[in-house]
């Protein structure tokens, strides 16, 4: 169909509720937040522009802590999404009976109010009356009870798995989605020549499943730095910060001690962490499309 | 053919064992919480805190679910008002995405592409980012502790997914059945009214609960910040509040969670169809 004028007045009339609201609820407070960063902004009435300060205040030693530690959290945790996620879907995707009920079954912390798969996760991290605790003592791993949440190291992987856990269903189906795709020729070729189920999977699968994975770790790279629930359902940043992300200590600063100003410098920082994530994931997109069609 | 499928799907004992293994290993990853919430909201509350620690209950029993409803009074209120902001986030989102998917699908315009990606990079930023200044711009309108601050800002991070599939879809339907209607006279309004949107219903389905899902299951935040009367708590808050007490009575509110999803969990083998195909459209191969 030509693209008359009345046709792109058509399309912007089409667009503009859904582009006002994004600018009002999203683009708006961006620059609000960008704006906030130069003020000292907080529950007193007056607010002076302070310049660079709040960036001068948040970048000593112990931020550049919480950047490393945000960075590690968020590393691991996309790492074991991938790898479970995709193994998952290998498994999912093997011709055994009762596949249909599995893949059903693996949905459920997706679709779940978030929350309250987490509380749950708090209880099995309980010492004294979890399962993970209870079941390791009972086979003999560990002396006594363990309080996962209550020591620093501990609370860091606990958090990690719960953020997993909630992760996974998505990579898993995304991966099964993938491994599907994979032309069913070139599994009969390779089988006609006698190549092992293994070396199939070697050598057909993972690669056919490269570009897949490569778009969905993006993603969840994404989704994973900005990661709030799990950390703040089940510590809250604690112990004495061990499990504090970028994003917790953010919301702790602006709306825990009102410190607006600091935080929406804390913020800005965030944005510009994830704008080079985005900036990442579209050139590794066109790269890889690139080096499909060539 | 189907003779050399079957063969080549064919696996030796012990493949099959370690396939259903490791099958095994996942899915009690993913279910082990509700495993644990279960046999928790099973358990007398006495026999809870013993130890050693004790897999299955004893003396288990369903009272918890019987007595939750006088210990957690506003439960009913909770689900009631998790469904309805689910509900109108849903019916907000629709109403701003079709239109705006049926400009980005079918009409060529400058600067489509890069709009498209700008509604996209919405989805980097969580509201977590944002909360300060949604904060202030809540309560200049007056709109904090009530619905409204969790729907409206529930909308905005809810449009570009719903966008992106929705568009994709709308894409795949044959040009030909709009250009016919078009050589006939047709507008635009037209072709969109009476050609696309009754072809596109199967899209909007999924687009529809994929947005309620994730209204529902990922209300936490805004409502943890704009909102502090309970009557406007949806589930996971309501609970969120009894969890933090210094009394926990843990097996009523594991029977509480547990009738707080059990509407999601029969969604899921209700629409698994739609699920997946709205977790996975437009993504692998476009």
């Amino acid at each position: 169909m030509p693209g008359q004028k009345s046709a792109v007045i058509f399309a912007w009339i089409l667009l503009i509720p859904a582009l006002a609201y994004v600018a009002a609820i999203v683009v708006y407070p961006l620059l609000q937040t960008v704006n906030l960063s130069f003020t000292n902004a907080s529950l007193r009435r007056t607010t002076d522009y302070i310049g660079w300060e709040n960036y001068a205040k948040i970048f000593d030693a112990e931020f550049a802590t919480i950047i490393g530690r945000t960075f590690l959290w968020t590393f691991l945790s996309v790492s074991l999404k991938m790898i479970i996620g995709t193994g998952g879907a290998m498994l999912l995707n093997a011709a055994l009976p009762g596949r249909a009920l599995f893949r059903i079954l693996t949905m459920p912390p997706w679709i779940v109010p978030m929350a309250i798969g987490i509380f749950m996760w708090g209880w099995m991290y309980n010492g004294q009356f979890g399962m993970i605790s209870g079941l390791m003592q009972r086979f003999g791993l560990v002396d006594g009870p363990v309080a996962f949440l209550a020591y620093g190291n501990t609370a860091f992987w606990a958090t990690i798995i719960t953020d997993v856990w909630i992760g996974v269903p998505m990579v898993t189906m995304y991966m099964l989605a993938a491994v599907q795709s994979v032309p069913q020729d070139l599994h009969e070729a390779a089988w006609t020549d006698g190549a092992s189920r293994f070396y199939r999977m070697r050598r057909i699968t993972l690669p056919m499943i490269f570009p897949a994975a490569i778009t969905m770790s993006m993603i969840s790279l994404i989704s994973t730095f900005n990661s709030f629930d799990p950390i703040w359902i089940l510590t809250q940043g604690g112990p004495s910060g061990s499990t504090t992300t970028m994003i917790i200590d953010t919301y702790s600063t602006a709306l825990g001690s009102k410190k607006f100003g600091e935080g929406a410098a804390r913020a800005v920082v965030i944005c510009l962490f994830l704008s080079a994530f985005a900036l990442l994931y579209f050139r590794a997109v066109t790269k890889l499309s690139k080096r499909m069609t060539t | 053919m189907m003779k050399k499928n079957a063969m080549i799907d064919r696996y030796r004992w012990w493949e099959v064992v370690l396939m259903y293994c490791g099958i095994f290993v996942f899915l009690f990853f993913v279910l082990a919480p509700f495993i644990e919430g279960f046999l928790v909201s099973l358990k007398p509350l006495g026999l809870l805190f013993s130890t050693p620690y004790k897999f299955l209950p004893e003396n288990g029993s369903f009272k918890a679910y019987f007595t939750m409803w006088e210990s957690v009074p506003e439960f009913g209120r909770y689900i009631f008002n998790s469904f309805f902001i689910s509900t109108v986030i849903t019916a907000v989102v629709l109403i701003l995405v079709v239109p705006a998917s049926y400009a980005f699908a079918r009409i060529t315009f400058r600067g489509s592409g890069t709009l498209l990606g700008a509604f996209l990079a919405v989805n980097m930023f969580s509201g977590a980012v944002l909360l300060i200044p949604l904060f202030r711009l809540m309560r200049a309108y007056g709109m904090l502790n009530t619905y409204w601050s969790m729907i409206v800002p529930g909308v905005a991070f809810l449009i570009p997914t719903a966008i992106w599939l929705l568009s994709t879809y709308m894409r795949r339907i044959p040009r030909e059945l709009d250009e016919a209607a078009y050589v006939d006279g047709a507008s635009h309004f037209y072709i969109l009214r009476r050609v696309i949107l009754p072809l596109a219903m199967p899209g909007i389905t999924v687009v529809a609960i994929t947005t309620f899902i994730g209204a529902y299951a990922q209300q936490f935040i805004f409502a943890l910040t704009f909102n502090s009367k309970t009557e406007y708590m949806p589930l996971p808050i309501g609970l969120y509040a009894y969890f933090g007490r210094q009394e926990v009575i843990w097996n009523e509110l594991m029977a509480a969670s547990f009738v707080g999803i059990a509407p999601a969990m029969i969604l899921i083998f209700a629409l698994q169809r739609y699920l997946v195909a709205g977790l996975t459209a437009g993504a692998v191969k476009q």
